[in-house]
């Protein structure tokens, strides 16, 4: 068996979604604040629209896909 | 925990053997839903904590196993003819189980009571509301974590990993249930496990017992999965609604926080629980593709149904 059986990518890009991010510490904002990461996995706002970027708080769902 | 009070001739009858192991004779049948809905839920909490006035090995006890059984099949049966009504295609091909999914919580109609507390509850309803869900959310992901052992690699990793979030990743002081025991004890209700079954709906029962009788069955493990992910699905959005009513309330503080936690927890939660627990389950086990979906669907109606009973009421009172 080999040392890697499954894909386990860092990042993965949601369709529509979020970018999920594994094993971060610290993540800047568009502002330049610097949030401290204290999850094994976060997920970042690519919509622009969360109410609390740069995390994604599922704002996105409710958004019309152009 | 103390055991509940009995709601008729079953749970009676279950509450006296519990407390004396010794007594004879056998269960009398249900008078009512409601006997039925708190009879089961007695017998599967002798697997989560347990109650002191019960006596431990009651949990293997084959006379209540029995009696547990048919209260199971029962319920399992409602579940299924309700997804049978349902009329939903439940043979997704394996790569969309997540799309299906989405798709079945986007059709979900089902009333919402994060709406109502974000714009019309006032406080004694909201307080209404949390002692009614303060027997799920004392609980919340233990009945997932019964599934662990029972799931091939990708899934089980992502199902850890989730899992991690909800007690707390590591710290006792985050562990989710604590969140919501530290949020009642702020607004001036009783925060120990269980306190208020008693008051519990059976529609509230009845959404617990799905819950559990998912988890403690290794042939429901995608059921439960299924339902863990619908569950994950629709609670950022709901959670965001609740912090506003309770800030609009007064109620800010703990109990907030706990929701507010939730906004950005579940906010992740939905996708490890669809695609990395759910899509690769139905990946590496095709038969548990359609299982997904019933236990998404089912959590998505036994939700639907306390809401509907929740507004009811209050509707009622007016
Ligand atoms: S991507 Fe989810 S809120 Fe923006
Ligand atoms: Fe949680
Ligand atoms: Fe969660």
């Amino acid at each position: 068996m080999s040392g890697r059986d499954f894909d386990h990518p860092d990042v993965v890009l949601v369709p529509h979604g979020p970018m999920l991010l594994r094993g971060a510490e610290s993540v800047q904002d568009l502002e330049g604040t610097v949030h401290a990461v204290d999850r094994p996995v976060v997920a970042l706002c690519r919509c622009e629209k969360s109410s609390r970027l740069p995390w994604c708080d599922g704002t996105h769902k409710v958004i019309p896909r152009s | 925990m103390r055991l509940p009070k009995p709601r008729g001739g079953l749970s009676e009858w279950l509450v006296a053997r519990l407390a004396e192991p010794e007594l004879s004779g056998s269960a009398p049948g249900a008078d009512s839903w409601d006997d039925e809905s708190i009879s089961l839920w007695t017998l599967h909490e002798l697997s989560f904590r347990g109650f002191e006035d019960a006596d431990d090995r009651a949990e293997w006890d084959p006379d209540l196993l029995g009696v547990r059984r048919d209260l199971e099949t029962a319920l399992e049966d409602r579940l299924r003819a309700r997804w049978a009504e349902a009329g939903v295609d439940a043979t997704p091909a394996l790569a969309d189980v997540p799309t299906a999914l989405e798709d079945l919580v986007a059709t979900d109609d089902g009333p919402s009571l994060a709406d109502f507390v974000r714009r019309r509850a006032d406080r004694d309803q909201v307080l209404e509301l949390l002692r009614q869900r303060s027997v799920y959310h004392l609980k919340e992901s233990d009945p997932s974590a019964f599934v662990v052992p029972r799931l091939p690699v990708r899934a089980k990793a992502a199902l850890v990993a989730l899992q991690f979030d909800e007690y707390g990743d590591g710290d006792p002081n985050r562990l989710h249930s604590h969140l919501f025991a530290r949020g009642l004890e702020a607004v001036g209700l009783r925060a120990e496990y269980g306190a208020y079954v008693d008051d519990a709906v059976p529609e509230n029962l009845e959404m617990n017992n799905a819950g559990s009788l998912f988890g403690l069955h290794r042939r429901l493990r995608g059921a439960a999965m299924g339902h863990l992910a619908a569950f994950e699905m629709t609670s950022s959005l709901p959670s965001r609604k609740m912090v506003q009513g309770l800030d609009r309330l007064g109620l800010e503080g703990p109990m907030s926080d706990y929701y507010d936690e939730h906004v950005e927890a579940d906010a992740i939660h939905e996708h490890l629980a669809a695609r990395d627990i759910c899509g690769t389950l139905a990946d590496d086990e095709p038969d548990q593709a359609a299982e997904i979906l019933f236990g998404a669907f089912t959590c998505l109606d036994v939700e639907a149904r306390f809401a509907t009973a929740m507004l009811g009421a209050w509707e009622d009172q007016r």
